[in-house]
């Protein structure tokens, strides 16, 4: 079916609910990279207005149309017609207003999350602002636990990354140790390994482990391995937290991965057969990123954002204690600039949130892109204002591992006084019972808190 | 503060890069390290937006006694090249008739490109080159005029040498600078390069640098994959597998 507006007597076509989509998306550069973005912004404005008026009910069709895929399927059977009646008459135009509605309550919009598929949350995202996806997420709370509670209205988490070149034990060791003195880490204290071998899979989470027991931290580690991993290491009966993987919205895409949702189902159950979670804890954690599909030449001529919220469908399958987008991560080829990312970086937060996801962000950049620090200011801030579950934060914003600038232990300190956002309640009070945080206790040293660890033999 | 026992602050140094808190632990970074960190990404974004001078890298090859032919990609500019890496990847037409074709063929061609860091080529990329010929001529092997590269990514390389004809491409280009190196060089070697070569069909070394990998160090990796490809006749992963081990291929898997 074709999609068409008139603006003052020229006529925009769209040949399909995909190309309607891509052609509707705020200007970036990954889809020009793909040949899928409008031309022009009077093209794209013409693509939004026609958008507006398609029903939500479109969205139900296959819009990847590609035969076979395995997370088409998967949306598909994710759909609960019940969660979706209060909304099923509407338009995109018409679902957008009703989500700005100030008789809608958080309730109402967190209530509809199994009925809605990623293309019709990225199809109200196109036609709202900045402060459009702010508004609505501030009032939804995902909230999850494992051995903290994340995501609590009013409250912020970070993951501590501890990132270290070769992995070095007492590399990670000295990173962890210099967020933990700044209240960092109730998320997630999570190791990106710099191999993917076995032995350095499991002595990153000994290493993670005896500083998460010796000093008594309620919070959950994870060695950010390929799930392959994970599983021989949890065969192995190692101190395996959570299960991580990357993960993205098409089969194709997930094959370059080299994950299946049968591999994932896998892994989701040996985690919880190992057993060292609280009863009903959340065991998963995803990364996900736009570009990511179209980096494997796996999109399918959809465009990143779409296929970034489909990804989504695949991490809520497992009922994840955390998600985040890597946001800046890939390139400006994807997001070129500091305007392009904080974008995305709002839409992957709302799209994750309105389909259920305890959402983070990576807020980050490479030095190739034309990004700096002051953006990614501008990103935190707004994020905490839209109720962001956690952020990805570092030793002084520099990981130096994936060459890569994300936030600093100090940006969490910076939004927590600003706009009053506390750690999680379990980790608060740990912070409180080791004076962390407070002016007037002297925190040891990082040589002496090193000093009194007692690590893993390498 | 007291050190530990067990490690000193210099011994911390050794262990790691990271940019640790060693005082006060504040609400915001001392104005010293906020500088020096905006520093730090000045320089990184220099070392991207810069563009390699053709004329001294031409001067400092000749005196090496090697001679050099200069392209330019699909990319003009420099904008257009880190938006655009598929343009990046693109010999044009005019280039492409342009270039040396030495008759009979070449053994290896050698190609010195900007990658995303122009000081890096200018800090280590002739010597690489220097380096590698040396080693390439006494071997007996045959090489063309050095292509100097601009706006190129890999896969420039793989056109290059299809048309001059040659059976294995050495492309050395600047590598992503970090906050704290902009000056690190890759080298990606292939054989037999075709149109759509994938990245697991090269070798890579990478981290050339002064604090890295030595120029000489590298280049003597280099030759010994040029004849173990030679010899096989594949490169790559393949050829990993042949030689029994595992690192000498392209890690640069986007993380998501």
């Amino acid at each position: 079916m074709a999609y068409r507006f008139d603006i003052n007597g020229t006529r925009y076509s769209f040949a399909s609910l995909k190309v309607l989509l891509a052609r509707a998306t705020p200007e970036r550069s990954g889809d020009v990279l793909a040949g899928l973005a409008a031309d022009d912004p009077v093209e794209r404005l013409a693509a939004q207005h026609c958008l507006a008026d398609v029903p939500l009910k479109a969205f139900l069709d296959d819009v990847l149309e590609v035969d076979g895929d395995a997370v088409t399927a998967l949306i598909a059977a994710q759909h609960d017609a019940a969660a979706f009646a209060p909304v099923a008459a509407l338009t995109v135009g018409e679902f957008r207003d009703w989500l700005l509605a100030p008789k809608t309550t958080g309730a109402e919009i967190a209530a509809l999350a199994p009925g809605l598929t990623p293309e019709m949350v990225a199809a109200v995202s196109k036609i709202m602002r900045a402060q459009d996806l702010i508004a609505v997420t501030a009032r939804i709370e995902v909230v999850t636990r494992f051995r903290s509670t994340i995501g609590l209205r009013g409250r912020l988490s970070t993951r501590n990354q501890p990132n270290h070149p070769t992995d070095d034990s007492r590399g990670i060791a000295l990173s962890a140790l210099d967020g933990l003195m700044m209240g960092a880490g109730d998320a997630v204290i999570g190791v990106n390994p710099a191999t993917d071998s076995l032995p350095d899979f499991i002595r990153i989470c000994e290493v993670l482990e005896a500083i998460r027991t010796q000093l008594n931290i309620p919070t959950q580690h994870c060695c950010l391995g390929h799930v392959t991993t994970a599983l021989a290491a949890i065969e192995a009966r190692a101190p395996v937290d959570l299960v991580f993987q990357s993960v993205a919205g098409s089969d194709k895409a997930n094959a370059g991965f080299g994950v299946t949702l049968a591999l994932l189902d896998e892994a989701h159950e040996a985690i919880r057969a190992l057993g060292r979670a609280p009863e009903g804890a959340n065991l998963m954690y995803f990364e996900t990123g736009q570009g990511a599909a179209l980096s494997a030449d796996a999109h399918h001529g959809m465009d990143q954002q779409t296929m970034e919220a489909r990804a989504y469908a695949v991490a809520r399958r497992y009922r994840p204690l955390l998600v985040n987008t890597v946001v800046g991560f890939i390139g400006p080829e994807y997001l070129a600039d500091g305007k392009q990312i904080i974008r995305a970086g709002l839409e992957d937060h709302f799209c994750g949130k309105l389909l259920g996801l305890p959402m983070g962000v990576d807020i980050c950049y490479t030095n190739h892109s034309y990004a700096d620090q002051e953006d990614m200011d501008i990103l935190l801030t707004a994020l905490a204002a839209a109720g962001v579950n956690f952020v990805i934060t570092v030793p002084g914003a520099d990981d130096i591992m994936l060459n890569y600038q994300s936030l600093a232990f100090h940006d969490a300190q910076f939004i927590r006084d600003t706009l009053g956002k506390p750690p999680a309640p379990e980790f608060a009070a740990w912070m409180a019972a080791n004076g962390i945080g407070e002016p007037d206790t002297a925190l040891p040293s990082l040589e002496a808190a090193l000093s009194q660890l007692r690590l893993p033999a390498a | 503060m007291t050190d530990g026992p067990g490690i000193t602050r210099a011994e911390i140094r050794a262990v790691t890069e990271a940019r640790l808190t060693f005082g006060a632990r504040g609400r915001a970074l001392e104005t010293g390290r906020a500088l020096g960190f905006a520093l730090d990404h000045a320089k990184a974004r220099a070392a991207v937006l810069s563009e390699i001078d053709t004329g001294a890298l031409g001067a400092a090859l000749a005196r090496a006694g090697l001679t050099h032919h200069v392209v330019t990609s699909e990319a003009a500019t420099r904008d257009t090249y880190i938006r655009r890496p598929d343009l990046g990847r693109l010999l044009p037409e005019a280039a492409r008739t342009a270039l040396p074709r030495p008759a009979g063929g070449l053994d290896v061609a050698l190609v010195l490109g900007d990658g995303l860091s122009a000081t890096a080529v200018q800090l280590n990329g002739v010597a690489f080159v220097a380096a590698l010929a040396a080693r390439l001529q006494a071997e007996g092997l045959r090489m063309g005029p050095v292509i100097l590269a601009r706006q190129a990514r890999v896969a420039l390389g793989d056109g290059i040498a299809q048309a001059m004809e040659a059976e294995t491409v050495v492309m050395a280009l600047g590598e992503r600078p970090g906050l704290s190196a902009s000056d690190s060089l890759g080298v990606y070697i292939t054989h037999r390069p075709e149109p759509q070569t994938p990245d697991s069909a090269r070798n890579c070394i990478s981290n050339i640098r002064e604090a890295g990998t030595g120029v000489e160090d590298a280049a003597e990796q280099a030759l010994r994959l040029i004849l173990a490809m030679r010899r096989l006749g594949e490169s790559g992963v393949a050829l990993s597998r042949a030689l029994g081990r595992v690192a000498l291929h392209p890690a640069q898997t986007p993380r998501p």
